[in-house]
């Protein structure tokens, strides 16, 4: 009973969605391009060099990863230069070539490759790598003092560091508008709140990303902000200057949200979601940390594997 | 055949088939020249004089390998035997290919005939076993444990496909005579006949049986999810529906005893849903036995290098290796598929994107389950990550991000697992 045909045989389900993981990546990428490209005008070539420094050299490491344990060359599921890319745009636009290359080599290495590669990491690599970097060379990580000969037709004190300096009182020299729009010292990518609401949105209705923890992530960091100014507004700036500035945007939209780290069930979601918008606002107005953000997500990194614990129950299990 | 849509945030969600009130009569393919019967048991010494080359066998007349008592196929035509072989089916199973040349007219056996006066479970075993539909009459008799309930499935488990709704609605009569009869020969007083919701009000209340509906969405149909429905349980490791006392069936195998009963003659005539690469649907009635290349050319659909040629639905059936493959007793749909719109699976690991957790309709942890399942740990995937609730219905799979053959790991750890259970009552 041969066929003349070399027919396929596999198994069930015979169809697909069509969907794939690298369309995942590039699509986080395209939607990172707005606030990329927000940074760029506002910083300039220095910020050009680094973000290509960073993307070109994840994939390298990314190369030489595979090379080295024999494994598939995995650069075209476009992880790599997803994870090149945040990273980017977490960093100040002055940060020398070679902290670029240990920052990726961090997050594809240390962050990613010994946990088992993609799927299999504990934390956000990106957001690894720049807490072991900043922690390496404090003062390049400074924005302060890196950015001081650039200059900018906007208030040049990064408003955190600012705040947690001289008080809410500072939050005055700001304008809203203009924090909103990315007239303020910061990440190149993590600035301009309209660009990275904007591709936060796009990544809501594709699909790729699920409301709940954007969703969740500001609330708790809102009404957790709100709190503390209510209860001492002379200590603690209001809500809406701890949105607009710092990483807090991009961290509900990119960070936070990785596939590998954050939890598939929605309410496991919202409880991870809340619990980074609370624990950021934790650091930042009682801890020592001007910016909480990416503490705070490693730390809810950490707790993903227990909150996904908390799922409904499969059918036909009663306890 | 399916996309994703450009706004991802909602599920895909799939109904079943629902055929329009006008029927179809089926598309009656022409004698095949020859048939191949598969009875259900391995090739072994001595065969019986009848199963030899050259014999010549009537319709309807019961083939065994021996005279021992064994499982037993009926001859769907007349014809001279003309080659007996070994075939390997699914998940190991061993048959004994029978194949036939088919003579144009049909010589039919008396013997089923003679036993219509006193009909008893054993006489309708023998002969209906492979009877379209497949009756599980087997089942029923060698249960160990007295089954209490049959369930009628009058609808389709699988998408595409039109089989049983078309027999449920083009075989009343034969369906009502097929419960009588059962309710008599079986002693069961509980036969529940589950139908597609929105093809239900027409049918409340004709046939002997307790007639309930089932959402018309994927997958409400499948086994599993009826017998969750029903009994508001499932099939732990090791379980069998008979061993719960409960034994599915389709509607067409119930026609098909009803059928037998009222005809004196077992039926051969499979109703088989055709779906071609376009998506195109005819339903058919073949001899069972009758290789799956004629229907296809009845269709005129030809198939090519790496196209994909599948016996039942798009998310549960099987694929298979030849178009020389017999039309067998529960074969509802044949599903022929362009190596265009084969997507392939692959080993890539889990994102934890969570689209499989979203979609699955019993809640399993899918995501994690298969991080143990990749690792050969089924045990633990049973114990840990509801391993035994799924309900095989391949969403999963469906819509996963990596491709990773998920119903394919979950078959798997079943089955291994079940063979683990017989091997350590073994070794106490
Ligand atoms: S685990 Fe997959 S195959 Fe099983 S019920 Fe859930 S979606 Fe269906
Ligand atoms: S859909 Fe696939 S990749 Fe996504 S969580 Fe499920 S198993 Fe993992």
């Amino acid at each position: 009973m041969n066929s003349q045909n070399k027919l396929l045989v596999s198994h069930a389900p015979f169809w697909h969605i069509g969907t794939a993981v690298p369309a995942r990546h590039y699509n986080t990428i395209i939607a990172a391009l707005p606030a990329i490209l927000m940074g760029l005008s506002v910083f300039g070539v220095p910020a050009l060099a680094v973000m290509s420094m960073s993307i070109a050299s994840a994939i390298g490491w990314e190369l030489i990863y595979t090379k080295i344990a024999k494994r598939p060359n995995t650069l075209g599921d476009g992880h790599a230069v997803m994870i090149g890319t945040i990273f980017g745009m977490l960093l100040p636009a002055t940060l020398p070539w070679w902290a670029v290359v240990t920052g990726t080599f961090v997050a594809i290495f240390i962050g990613k490759q010994i946990f088992g590669g993609i799927g299999s990491n504990p934390f956000n690599p990106a957001v690894l790598a720049l807490a072991i970097i900043s922690i390496s060379w404090k003062n390049h990580l400074d924005f302060d003092a890196q950015l001081v000969h650039f200059n900018f037709d906007f208030n040049a004190a990064h408003p955190l560091v600012a705040l947690k300096a001289f008080g809410p009182e500072v939050v005055q020299g700001y304008s809203l508008t203009q924090l909103f729009l990315g007239q303020q010292v910061g990440g190149i990518g993590s600035t301009c709140g309209l660009a990275l609401i904007i591709g936060g949105l796009y990544l809501i209705i594709r699909g790729f990303v699920r409301w709940e923890i954007p969703f969740a992530f500001i609330l708790g960091l809102f009404i957790t902000a709100t709190l503390f100014h209510m209860a001492a507004p002379e200590r603690f700036a209001g809500p809406m200057f701890h949105l607009l500035t710092g990483y807090t945007l991009i961290g509900a939209f990119f960070l936070a949200t990785e596939d590998a780290t954050s939890p598939v069930y929605p309410l496991p979601m919202l409880l991870y979601g809340a619990l980074g918008g609370i624990m950021t606002i934790l650091i930042r107005n009682i801890g020592s940390y001007p910016d909480g953000i990416i503490y705070a997500i490693l730390v809810i990194n950490l707790i993903n594997p227990l909150v996904d614990k908390i799922r409904p129950k499969a059918i036909g299990k009663v306890a | 055949m399916l996309s994703k849509p450009f706004f991802g945030y909602t599920q895909p969600k799939f109904q079943y088939e629902l055929l329009s009130t006008k029927l179809p009569r089926p598309a009656i393919t022409t004698q095949p020249a020859t048939v191949t019967l598969l009875l259900p048991r391995e090739m072994g010494p001595n065969p019986s004089p009848i199963l030899k080359p050259g014999v010549k066998v009537r319709t309807g007349q019961r083939l065994t390998w021996d005279e021992n008592p064994g499982p037993a196929v009926v001859s769907s035509v007349t014809g001279t035997i003309t080659g007996i072989s070994a075939h390997l089916g699914d998940y190991g199973r061993k048959f004994t290919a029978i194949a036939i040349a088919v003579d144009p007219k049909d010589d039919w056996d008396k013997q089923f005939a003679e036993t219509r006066g006193d009909l008893t479970l054993q006489a309708l075993t023998a002969h209906l076993t492979g009877a379209p539909g497949a009756p599980p009459l087997e089942t029923i008799a060698n249960a160990t444990r007295p089954i209490e309930t049959i369930v009628i499935y009058g609808g389709d488990t699988d998408l595409l496909v039109d089989t049983n709704l078309y027999v449920l609605k083009s075989q009343t009569a034969a369906i009502e005579q097929g419960i009588k009869t059962l309710k008599k020969v079986t002693g069961v007083e509980r036969i529940i006949m589950m139908v597609p919701g929105d093809s239900f009000q027409n049918f409340d209340g004709h046939f002997g049986a307790d007639v309930r509906a089932v959402p018309n969405s994927y997958p409400q149909g499948q086994p599993l999810m009826i017998y969750y429905r029903l009994f508001g349980r499932i099939l732990e490791q090791g379980q069998t529906f008979e061993g719960q006392g409960v034994v599915f069936m389709r509607a067409e195998a119930v026609a098909s005893i009803g059928k037998a009963v009222t005809d004196g003659r077992v039926p051969m005539e499979k109703i088989v849903t055709v779906v071609d690469k376009q998506g195109q649907k005819k339903v058919f009635a073949a001899r069972i036995g009758t290789p799956v290349g004629n229907l296809l050319k009845a269709m005129n659909i030809t198939l090519a290098d790496r196209d994909r040629l599948i016996f039942g639905g798009p998310m549960t059936g099987t694929a298979v290796y030849s178009e020389e493959l017999p039309v067998l007793p529960d074969t509802d749909a044949i599903l022929v598929q362009d190596s265009h719109d084969v997507v392939l699976s692959s080993d890539y690991p889990c994102i934890n994107c969570g689209e499989c957790v979203r979609i699955c309709p019993a809640n399993v942890g899918v995501n994690v389950l298969v991080r143990y399942l990749e690792a050969g740990q089924y045990q633990e995937g049973a114990n840990l990550y509801d391993l035994y609730s799924c309900v095989e219905c391949g969403l999963c799979s469906l819509v996963c991000v990596a491709r990773i053959p998920i119903l394919q790991y979950i078959k798997l750890a079943k089955f291994e697992l079940a063979r683990e259970v017989p091997a350590e009552e073994e070794n106490e």
